[in-house]
């Protein structure tokens, strides 16, 4: 079972908390904080997965994360989830994310960018990230692995927005609109490289 | 693009994340933030109705708010409202807040259940999602309450949506774990298991995961699934990755439904059926062999979804641990991972091999790639890794390699990491223990232990070696020189003097023969760490001095001198001193027989499971760490639903304390001398009770005031002091040991103060309870006892409350009553166990139970016992039980009264007693004080007004006996007289020795 899911900043701020297990708010505070201090002191290309902090139930619990340009995503698990699993589980989210944000953004996307996240996405677009999660686990539990069942089901919830002329077009515009704000870190790891996989037809994944 | 009517809301949102973000300071954000909550606040209390996109909004930014760490404890409200909406985005946006920010009102809960109700009743598979994710998120008890019916029927139904019954099947599998009772098993149970055969694969994951759990709880009811999973699992994995399109993750077939294929079927032991079994073994070589194949393609997601599967086809191997090939390919497999260059590789297969290790076909093969891990340990960067291959190198441990791998660990030891640090000492300690064919190098080791990493080596491990070096006659020699040779070092741990003292004063003499480690030699290396030391070590240390005296009489007069000087005899601390004291005291009066006796060589210990092991298990919970020939049988108890844990805490509880016990019942001569037969039956009984006899005897020694603060060191030296054990029952050995120590110091001693076995009853606070029932019993600086009792008729309880006045833990609490004959036929006793640690600052609850057979006169003795800091401390205090608690009072007419008291005039039914007031004589305080005692305050029967009547009956379990008293004050003279009369003389007496202290 997945006990939370953290994604905090490399300062230690958190962009999106999702406790599958009741911790009261400062305790949930407190977790965050151990997690990112055990996370952070961690070299990268050292391996994903360590003992969970004792706050989230200590070495029952494993910390699976990855790290991203400026984000680390962490999942704490107990013993009955497959690391591996997690950890392509984290990338699967991630591209799913990139793929609901950008694809109108760009038309044809890449592989590589997919394997990266940007950071403003997940902060102004916290609601949408939630639902996104949402469609992969669901109270600590893996929903959902088929990315193209992801994407479907985030379409239709898309589709269902527009169709209450709500704010499809919310996720695009913000980002435009924050582009032109003067905002001290733009992320610069979202390059468009060499283009090889079109989506949403994602089956070459 | 779509239309933007109220698009331009939700840059609302965006303006305050962006302002957020630009706040300098953390008191510029808190104020941002201050002022956008006053205002939703605002908004949500306003007169105008709010439409639910802009609630959506506020809602939205609550959470954000929420999310950088400020408590949100309004809004819930408008969440429930959104619910209710039929927008789908305001019914989406109300779901997600209620499920991050669960909120335990119970009325909105009813508000929030209502809302899932009707959702999960729309046949909108939409909402119906919604609703099941937020019972999942949730996952409270009020919530499985509710839908503990509904999830089920939806799961099963035959017209729901492939996707709804997904989330249903994760829905019910988070209810049932959260509130196995509320989910039933029903008709439901045996079609969730066909399941496994749907045609969409998200459901059978989804399905697969459920059943897991519910195989856990009933695996009979389950069994069923094994051939369907056997059957699903082939199919996979035989099929080429284009039949499955979608479930195909970088050309792996469904790797996630595959891992949790795996998974259920570890539920199981490997299937009987030969076919099933047959197909089975079929798909694990299909798995191994596809490992060996090369890789589809280059990308880590490739690889990691293969290994998924792999490492879970391995695990499944070795729970079955019953296919001898399989084992061993599975083992080489994983050999060839150990030296893979991705770090997540390396790290599972060091903890998948641990596994792999304990069982009996592959142990040899782990065993093989010792050189790889060592070298694991020696150059991984990542700490995680490092500690894996500890375990590792624990678990493939035995005779063969032993000596190899713990030098390994503590050359690893000397740079660890420092969290890991005390697990790898108890590993060594163990492993050393376990496998050591020579005992000299058993100790060579732990002294390196201690020397490396002598601030993780807990007392356990120190405890250990003692016990191990007292218990073997060959090494004894070998350890007095290497712990002499060890203290030479000028900066020692202070464990290191802690096992050189003891060692050396037990086994001192043996190296005494070369001149340079003569007597003198030894203790001056000794005492040259005295004052480095804390007192626990010093106390040991003074132990160490005496049974020096012991052993060489010559170098009697140095330490003579030593244990007199002042800064010893007056010691701060009452337990250097208290032992100062007596050990000088008996070096000089007790002859060289009695020293020989009373000090001699240490019985060997009792064998026992290893502490060690013990707090092994309890730091890593056997599961992952234990003993490694026992790895095996706990797996298997680990199948279905794991119990280790608790067996693991269970028995480590029992050994530290009657460790340390053990330990503190030192006292021993050299082993060149015969061994007295007798007296050392004593010393073989640290634990035995005493006899009355023997307390009777010895209480009144002329040190008692002198004992009252702590625990008496001469008792830990006979090993007779620790009367935890009292009330466990009283061997007659016991008191045969007791009389014997009398005799010893009787016929030897005129005074005999070192034949106080036990800490002396503390009665000063005894006769200030006769009156009332509440108060405090004792205090010194460690503990405070308080009562709180209640009396009724022949029955009473007393609720004891024992405070820890320190901060630091006390261990092995124990507290038991004692009722000394004739009193155990007077008074029955029942006391509940107490909890044994009382954690610093806290306060712990005792309820006696009293029952009162017929009348008495002593009082029960409450003995408590428990461990801190280094020493244990016995206090014995005189429970306030007194025969006037059990009175019922009774009115009457003053005629009653006299022709009563007239009936009561044989002399032996009346105790008058005349004497001088200690208190002043206020008539009110004494009326109260009558009262306390238990009788009726009568008015108006005395005819003169200044004197007091009371009448009563004392209740108990045979007879009832009536009593009346008359208390004449005399306040020119500050004098009493006190008459009782009651049916019996010896209750008269005992009620008028009782009340006449209280004025």
């Amino acid at each position: 079972m997945i006990k939370a899911i953290l994604i905090f900043n490399n300062h230690g701020k958190p962009r999106l908390i999702r406790f599958y297990q009741y911790f009261a708010e400062d305790m949930q505070q407190q977790i965050i904080r151990e997690t990112f201090h055990l996370v952070s002191k961690r070299d990268d290309n050292v391996c994903n997965f360590l003992e969970g902090g004792s706050l989230i139930g200590g070495s029952d619990y494993k910390l699976i994360y990855r790290h991203y340009a400026t984000l680390y995503f962490v999942f704490c698990v107990d013993s009955s989830e497959s690391e591996l699993g997690i950890l392509d589980l984290i990338q699967v989210s991630v591209i799913i994310v990139n793929v609901c944000f950008h694809v109108q953004v760009f038309v044809e996307t890449l592989d590589k960018c997919f394997e990266n996240v940007c950071e403003l996405d997940l902060i102004f677009h916290m609601d949408k990230v939630h639902y996104i999660l949402q469609e992969v686990v669901m109270g600590g539990m893996v929903l959902e692995t088929n990315m193209n069942e992801i994407v479907a089901q985030v379409e239709l919830q898309n589709r269902m927005e527009k169709s209450e002329g709500g704010l499809s077009a919310a996720p695009a515009r913000a980002v435009s609109a924050v582009k032109n704000m003067n905002l001290p870190e733009i992320p610069r790891n979202i390059n468009i490289g060499d283009i090889n996989i079109k989506v949403p037809s994602l089956s070459p994944f | 693009m779509p239309a933007v009517s109220k698009g331009d809301g939700m840059r609302g949102l965006a303006v305050f994340i962006s302002d957020i973000r630009n706040c300098k300071s953390k008191e510029a954000e808190i104020k941002r933030i201050n002022k956008e909550l006053a205002n939703i606040r605002s908004k949500f209390k306003g007169d105008k109705a709010l439409d639910g996109y802009s609630k959506k909004k506020y809602v939205c930014k609550l959470l954000f708010i929420f999310l950088l760490g400020h408590d949100i404890d309004f809004g819930h409200m408008e969440a429930v409202n959104l619910l209710s909406s039929n927008k789908y985005t305001e019914k989406q946006i109300g779901y997600l807040f209620i499920s991050v920010l669960v909120n335990s009102n119970s009325d909105l809960i009813r508000l929030i259940n209502n809302a899932i109700k009707n959702d999960l009743s729309s046949r909108n598979p939409t909402f119906m999602n919604l609703a099941l994710h937020c019972i999942a998120n949730v996952g409270s008890r009020e919530m499985a309450e509710a839908f503990a019916a509904d999830v089920p029927r939806i799961l099963v139904a035959g017209d729901t949506m492939d996707s709804v019954k997904q989330s249903a099947a994760l829905c019910l599998l988070r209810l049932n774990r959260t509130s196995p009772d509320l989910i039933p098993m029903g008709e439901w149970t045996s079609r969730v298991v066909h399941l496994l055969n749907d045609q969409h694969l998200g459901v059978v994951t989804a399905a697969t995961s459920l059943i897991i759990t519910l195989a856990q709880k009933n695996p009979d009811d389950f069994k069923t699934s094994v051939s369907l999973a056997v059957a699903r699992l082939s199919r996979i994995v035989t099929s080429a990755s284009t039949d499955l399109q979608d479930y195909t993750y970088y050309f792996v077939a469904a790797p996630w439904l595959s891992v949790k294929l795996l998974r259920l079927l570890q539920c199981y032991p490997p299937p009987e059926d030969a076919a099933i079994r047959g197909r089975l073994t079929e798909c694990l070589e299909t798995i191994l062999n596809k490992a060996q194949e090369p890789p589809k393609s280059k990308k880590v997601q490739h690889s990691n979804a293969k290994n998924a599967v792999l490492f879970e086809a391995i695990s499944l191997i070795i729970h079955h641990d019953s296919e001898p090939t399989l084992l061993v390919r599975a083992c080489n497999q994983l050999g060839q991972f150990l030296q893979h260059r991705e770090t997540n590789l390396r790290y599972l297969a060091l903890e998948s091999m641990c596994t792999l290790a304990s069982s009996e076909f592959s142990h040899e093969a782990v065993k093989t790639h010792i050189e790889t891990v060592i070298n694991a340990l020696k150059t991984e960067r990542d700490v995680s890794v490092r500690q894996r291959a500890v375990d590792l190198l624990y678990a493939m441990c035995d005779r063969s390699n032993a000596k190899q791998i713990v030098a390994e660990m503590l050359s690893y030891l000397e740079t660890a990491d420092y969290s890991i640090r005390e697990e790898i000492v108890l590993k060594v300690a163990i492993l050393a223990e376990k496998y050591a064919v020579e005992y000299t190098w058993y100790v060579d080791t732990i002294l390196n232990l201690i020397r490396i990493a002598g601030d993780y080596v807990s007392e356990e491990v120190w405890y250990r070696v003692i016990q191990i070096v007292i218990n073997r006659d060959d090494v004894q020699g070998y350890a007095a020189k290497t712990v002499f040779e060890a203290l030479q070092a000028p900066a020692c741990h202070e464990n290191l003097v802690k096992v050189g003292g003891y060692i050396l004063g037990e086994f001192g003499n043996l190296i005494a023969g070369d001149p340079r480690s003569s007597p003198l030699i030894q203790f001056n290396l000794l005492h040259s760490k005295f004052h480095l030391c804390s007192v626990p070590t010093r106390a040991l240390l003074l132990s160490a001095y005496v049974k020096f005296i012991n052993l060489f009489p010559e170098v009697k007069g140095t330490i003579q001198e030593v244990l007199r000087s002042d800064s010893q005899l007056r010691n701060a601390d009452v337990e250097l001193q208290q032992r100062a004291v007596e050990y000088l005291r008996l070096s000089c009066i007790a002859s060289t027989d009695i020293l020989a006796t009373v000090l001699e060589e240490m019985p060997p210990f009792p064998e026992r499971e290893s502490s060690i092991l013990a707090k092994l298990k309890k730091k890593k919970g056997s599961g992952t760490v234990s003993d490694v020939e026992d790895t095996r049988k706990e797996r298997n108890t680990n199948v279905n639903g794991s119990t280790d844990h608790t067996t693991a805490t269970t028995n480590t509880k029992p050994s530290p304390s009657s460790f340390v016990s053990d330990l503190l019942a030192a006292a021993p001569p050299p082993t060149n001398r015969p061994r007295p037969v007798p007296s050392s039956s004593i010393l073989h009984m640290p634990l035995s009770p005493l006899s009355p006899q023997a307390y009777a005897v010895h209480s009144a020694a002329p040190l008692t005031p002198f004992y009252q603060v702590t625990s008496s060191p001469s008792s830990d030296l006979l090993g007779l002091g620790n009367s935890s054990a009292v009330n466990s029952g009283s061997p007659p050995a016991a008191s045969n040991a007791a009389s014997l120590l009398v005799d010893v110091f009787s016929e030897s001693l005129p005074v005999a103060p070192l034949g106080t076995a036990s800490a002396p009853i503390i009665e000063e606070n005894f006769s200030r309870f006769v009156c009332k029932n509440n108060g405090v019993l004792y205090e010194n600086q460690l503990l405070q006892i308080g009562l709180k009792s209640e009396f009724r008729q022949n029955l009473g309880r007393m609720y004891v409350f024992y405070g820890n006045k320190t901060s630091t833990q006390f261990l092995n609490f124990s507290a038991s009553v004692v009722c000394h004959e004739p009193l155990n036929a007077q008074l029955n006793v029942h006391t509940k166990t107490a909890d044994p640690v009382v954690d610093g600052g806290a306060q712990l609850q005792q309820i006696l139970n009293i029952e009162c057979l017929s009348d008495f006169v002593e009082a029960p003795v409450l003995n408590i016992n428990f461990r801190y800091g280094g020493s244990v401390q016995n206090i014995a205090v005189r429970l306030p039980v007194t025969l006037n608690k059990f009175f019922q009072p009774t009115e009457m007419m003053s005629q009653d009264f006299f022709q009563r008291w007239k009936q009561l005039s044989d002399p032996q039914q009346e105790v008058q007693k005349i004497f001088k007031a200690k208190h002043s004589m206020d008539t009110e305080i004494t009326k109260a004080k009558i009262i306390g005692f238990g009788t009726a305050l009568l008015d108006g029967v005395d005819p003169n007004p200044s004197n007091f009547v009371g009448a009563g009956v004392i209740h108990t379990k045979t007879i009832q006996v009536g009593c009346l008293l008359r208390l004449e004050p005399n306040t020119q003279a500050q004098m009493y007289r006190l008459t009782l009369r009651t049916s019996r003389g010896s209750v008269s007496q005992r009620l008028c020795d009782l009340l006449s202290e209280q004025f």
